[in-house]
């Protein structure tokens, strides 16, 4: 089997016991709403500020709900010795990384489209500059998940988990959250020429955490 | 490292920081703008040198001890040694740094590139260090992994907060206002000194604190050695 083979496979696996349990898109995804819920009562819908700073609203409640993603995302394998099986597959440690990061980004994506109609709605934005939204949008998922999946397995099997991971991970994406911000801010502004230089800048994020944790993650793994 | 060097390490740390208290406080003359103030940058500059010092340090003792053929439980200690000086160091530059800035800029903050970044970097290295509290087996391996991989992102996280502010707004703040030029001689020196006592202080502290890491791992070692005796007594018994 190559390696996109493998990856496949274990992000199929992750996807159908999503498809299964369905705690993702009941949990998760109702969980992001209920922020951007959240930031429209702080910040008072009537004074117009949601409309300026809804991108970056967005992409922390994207951030928040992807928290939750990737604990659900190992918690599916702390039961019955599922990591040791995972272990002992066989399988190549980056095809394992590749795949459980693909699967944990289909999910952010599925939450994302939600949550960008809820902007739209709720927070009274126009729609614009749709290819950059879904450029830097699917490339910085894409980081979120690489990252998450990465310190997710720092973490995974420890009794603090849940609160080792947040700590672990959000200050790391700062950078994607900084970059996929602006570009989303540019691209609805239909400022597109700053809003693809922003999405090269997710580009490079992507690169780099993708490689990180395919070459970290079978160590990674071995120890959790 | 024996205990004569160790302690002669430990007289010279104690000394370079009297030289450098008595050149930074009584003989550099004041700022001729910010007065007393500029003093703050005697300690705020070392701080913040010895905070990068560290995160490298602890990178590179990361690395040997994943290397197989450097493989020591001391470069562990050492990474974890100088980790908790490096987070320390960036805690005081933060808030030496924000004293400094409320009194040239009149402002506790400014969303400055290196400020921020400095800032990201102290809670990157925070979680490091809750990682590295949690211990149990296969924890150097770990702790190793977690150093390079913060290491990797401070690139990362300077340029993209670079970019960000050059975007936002005209240059950076230190060329802006609250410049300050430190061409007197003496007020050189008490720079420097700051810079070589502030590394001296560093080497010494991961000197004793990789000796209490030894200590404690021997320790634990000692109490499971002594648990497994007692429960071999019993079941021989």
């Amino acid at each position: 089997m190559t390696l996109v083979e493998e990856a496949v496979l274990v992000a199929a696996k992750d996807l159908r016991i999503e498809a299964h349990a369905r705690v993702v898109m009941t949990q998760v995804l109702p969980f992001g709403v209920v922020v951007l819920l959240l930031f429209a009562f702080a910040l008072d819908p009537d004074r117009g500020v949601l409309p300026v700073v809804a991108p970056g609203l967005f992409w922390v409640a994207v951030l928040l709900s992807s928290l939750l993603a990737v604990s659900r995302s190992f918690a599916i394998e702390a039961d019955h010795g599922a990591r040791d099986g995972l272990r002992l597959s066989g399988l190549d440690g980056a095809a394992i990384f590749l795949g459980k990061a693909a699967a944990i980004a289909v999910q952010l994506l599925v939450l994302e489209v939600v949550l960008l109609i809820g902007v739209f709605v709720l927070y009274d934005v126009d729609p614009r500059g749709l290819a950059v939204l879904v450029v830097a949008g699917v490339l910085a998922t894409t980081a979120i998940a690489a990252l998450g999946v990465t310190y997710g397995v720092l973490a995974a099997g420890m009794r603090v988990r849940e609160t080792l991971v947040p700590l672990l991970v959000l200050p790391i994406t700062m950078p994607v959250l900084l970059g996929a911000t602006r570009a989303f801010e540019f691209a609805l502004a239909d400022d597109l020429g700053p809003a693809w230089r922003w999405t090269s800048l997710i580009a490079m994020i992507t690169t780099v955490t993708i490689t990180l944790g395919v070459l970290s993650f079978e160590s990674l793994l071995e120890e959790a | 490292m024996t205990p004569a060097r160790q302690r002669a390490l430990g007289v010279a740390t104690l000394l370079a920081l009297g030289a450098f208290a008595v050149l930074a406080l009584l003989i550099s003359p004041k700022d001729s703008r910010h007065g007393d103030a500029v003093r703050l940058l005697y300690v705020h500059a070392p701080t913040a040198w010895t905070a990068y010092l560290a995160y490298v340090v602890a990178a590179i003792a990361s690395a040997m001890w994943l290397w197989p053929r450097t493989r020591r439980p001391s470069w562990d200690h050492l990474a974890g040694a100088a980790a908790e000086f490096g987070v320390l160091s960036t805690g005081l530059t933060l808030f030496l740094g924000s004293v400094w800035a409320k009194e040239s800029w009149g402002t506790w903050w400014q969303w400055e590139a290196r400020l921020t970044t400095t800032a990201v970097l102290f809670f990157v290295y925070l979680g490091y260090l809750a990682l590295r509290r949690l211990g149990g087996p296969g924890a150097e391996r770990r702790n190793a992994i977690a150093a390079l991989l913060a290491v990797v992102q401070v690139p990362i996280v300077h340029f993209s907060v670079t970019w960000w502010r050059s975007i936002h707004q005209e240059g950076s703040v230190f060329n802006q206002r609250g410049e300050v030029e430190i061409n007197d001689a003496t007020m050189q020196w008490a720079l420097w000194s700051g810079v070589i006592a502030f590394t001296l202080l560093f080497l010494w502290c991961c000197l004793l604190r990789m000796r209490t890491l030894e200590l404690e791992s021997s320790a634990a070692e000692t109490a499971l050695d002594a648990a497994i005796r007692e429960r071999v007594g019993t079941v021989n018994a």
